[in-house]
């Protein structure tokens, strides 16, 4: 009997024997006939990580990439069938891998590009009207809830991830400067972009997407934050997707 | 200025930002394009053969291994931050400082 | 059982279809006559590739083949799996569904592999019972497809034709024939391809698959074929696949090219000759 437990623990540990009970067409040992789906697991999961973060495969290299990846898919392999899913916890597995430690911006530059995948395959939706917030009197703009698009997602950072994102992969930006940037993806039709919010930004979209009312964001976002520019870029992007006037507090 | 004073830049603001994309909310036929996937598919087919990308025998507690090559990390000669955190840089200088395995 | 079945793909040439080819499909005045998609790459809840596939759904018959239900696993079936099986066949209603005889999963580990399971009465059993399983949450007949073979199992106890004419007995599901798959096998394993046709179960086969493989060597310098899916189709697979066709007759024949993707223009050529394949035979 080969059970599948055995047969799944050296498919990623090739340490251990091939395991009995496999043969070739003549009844002899399968030797590498074995190691057909060791490798076919090893390249598959690989090629996917090194899909989702282009970015990091970039910033430390192929070579470097390869060894990385070739651990954290033998830590973790995938928990669902759905490779879009696979990698949800490269950042982390980062933090952890010493020979990269000097590079301390990687996890963050990891959870953009994650945050870029689940914004690509977020719900479809519609924007509001803008024409509804035109005529509108203080107490309810106030009071009024924004709803934001579900690839909507806003992003902290005490580096320069958006800098660094598109220096890599956006030809022609400039280098990044020594600075934390926060960042909301946006995803106006199809493909999510990271954008830099200005000061107080995240604060505000955050309070937004908690539910809380435009009040409250802006008083989360504090003093100099500038609302026109960052509605500018939300509508821009069509990423409100309603505004809600009753139940107010 | 006064609270009721910045309510009002405020709502002035939002009007002004509102109206200004009253007209620009339609949606674009992007379906067309290809874009960038941004994630691995599913698919069924096989990898080449019996690659060492299999077979070799990986550390995954993942802490030794020597760095191979360079990526654009070394180019954006990013300087150390103001978050206290370590010397920032290139791969260079980590294997000036780590022993290497 | 399921005879409720939606029309079914059409005897013609089809392509497993890829995004980067999304705007030369619609471009081409004569294109194929329907697409197989990846079931787990349109599982998502939004975005560009369910528009494109609802834009294609409008055009082409679909194909749902399923990579990451196994099937064939020790434990019982992924419920969330099914139940997003369920809600993508639901909405697309595809011309057909089909699926491994595989594992890829194992103790929730997704390997992301179409693993090989002993031919044995438990593994047969347990095959059955999933089967049963997902035709019934899908209100629907399914497709199983034959595996590429790297290794043989000594504790089988049948031929793998014998479990898949058993398994569709059993269950009242339909075949998908891989005759790639038959020529991957039959050289890895030292036996004869058109023998395995002549065993086969053809009169449940509702669709033939067709793919490039890569060729390696195993530990005595033995060939061994890789189900890579990534260049032509081989002239010895054209040639079974005549051999099939003499038997059953017109059937959906799909070109599978997943990695090194070529061109456009370069898999509507395959999907020439498996046009031309089909030309020679009558219903």
């Amino acid at each position: 009997m080969t059970g599948q437990a055995t047969f799944r623990t050296a498919l990623l540990d090739a340490s251990q024997p091939t395991p009995g009970g496999l043969t070739d067409g003549q009844g002899r040992p399968a030797g590498r006939r074995y190691d057909v789906y060791r490798n076919n697991v090893a390249v598959s999961l690989a090629e996917a990580l090194e899909t989702g973060f282009p970015t990091i495969a970039k910033l430390i290299g192929p070579g470097n990439f390869r060894a990385v990846a070739a651990r954290f898919l033998r830590a973790s392999p995938p928990s669902s069938p759905l490779m879009m899913r696979y990698g949800a916890g490269f950042a982390e597995f980062l933090e952890t891998v010493k020979p990269l430690a000097h590079l301390g911006y990687l996890p963050d530059v990891a959870r953009l590009e994650l945050a870029l995948r689940r914004s690509f395959h977020a719900a479809d939706h519609t924007q509001a009207d803008p024409a509804i917030l035109q005529d509108l009197d203080d107490d309810a703009l106030m009071a009024c809830r924004m709803r934001l698009a579900p690839s909507v997602a806003v992003l902290r950072s005490a580096w320069p991830v958006v800098s660094i994102w598109a220096f890599n992969m956006r030809p022609g930006s400039p280098k990044p400067q020594a600075r934390p940037e926060e960042a909301v993806i946006l995803r106006a039709e199809f493909d999510p972009e990271p954008n830099v919010l200005p000061m107080g930004g995240a604060d505000f979209l955050e309070a937004l997407i908690r539910g809380d009312s435009f009040g409250s964001a802006m008083a989360a976002a504090g003093e100099d934050f500038d609302v026109g520019a960052v509605l500018s870029l939300l509508l821009g992007h069509r990423a409100i997707t309603g505004i809600d006037f009753e139940d107010t507090p | 200025m006064s609270k009721s004073m910045k309510t009002a830049a405020i709502v002035g603001a939002v009007a002004a930002t509102f109206a200004a994309h009253a007209t620009t909310a339609t949606a674009q036929d992007q379906v067309k394009c290809y874009g960038v996937s941004l994630a691995g598919e599913n698919d069924c087919a096989a990898g080449p053969g019996t690659t060492c990308a299999g077979t070799s025998k990986v550390d995954y507690q993942g802490n030794a291994w020597t760095l191979v090559d360079a990526g654009t990390c070394e180019e954006m000669e990013l300087p150390a931050m103001a978050d206290g955190t370590a010397r920032m840089g290139s791969l260079e200088a980590l294997e000036r400082d780590l022993p290497m395995s | 059982m399921f005879d409720q079945t939606p029309a079914g793909l059409p005897a013609a040439p089809g392509v497993g279809y890829k995004p980067q080819h999304f705007s030369d499909i619609l471009e081409d005045a004569a294109p194929v006559g329907w697409l197989e998609i990846h079931a787990e790459n349109y599982m998502g809840d939004g975005g560009r590739p369910l528009a494109q596939l609802r834009h294609l759904s409008e055009r082409f018959p679909i194909s749902v083949h399923g990579v990451g239900l196994s099937i064939g696993g020790e434990g019982p079936l992924d419920p969330d799996h099914l139940a997003r099986l369920k809600h993508l066949v639901g909405w697309l209603n595809p011309a057909s569904f089909s699926e491994h005889l595989a594992w890829s999963t194992h103790d929730s580990h997704f390997l992301n592999d179409l693993l090989p399971l002993p031919y044995t009465e438990k593994a047969l059993a347990r095959m059955a019972d999933h089967i049963d399983q997902v035709q019934e949450v899908l209100g629907r007949q399914m497709l199983l497809e034959n595996p590429s073979s790297y290794l043989a199992f000594a504790e089988s106890t049948m031929s793998e034709t014998d479990f898949l004419r058993e398994i569709a007995r059993r269950t009242g599901c339909g075949l998908l024939l891989d005759v790639n798959n038959v020529f991957v096998s039959a050289t890895n394993l030292g036996y004869s391809p058109v023998g395995y046709i002549d065993d086969y179960p053809l009169d449940v086969v509702k669709e033939i698959h067709l793919g490039g493989h890569d060729e390696d060597e195993d530990d005595h310098g033995a060939p061994l074929l890789i189900d890579s899916h990534g260049r032509a189709v081989v002239d010895p697979v054209w040639a079974l696949l005549d051999e099939t066709l003499s038997r059953t007759g017109p059937r959906p024949l799909l070109i599978e090219w997943d990695t090194d993707v070529p061109d456009w223009s370069t898999l509507r050529a395959e999907a020439k000759r498996a046009q031309d394949a089909l030309s020679k035979v009558t219903a």
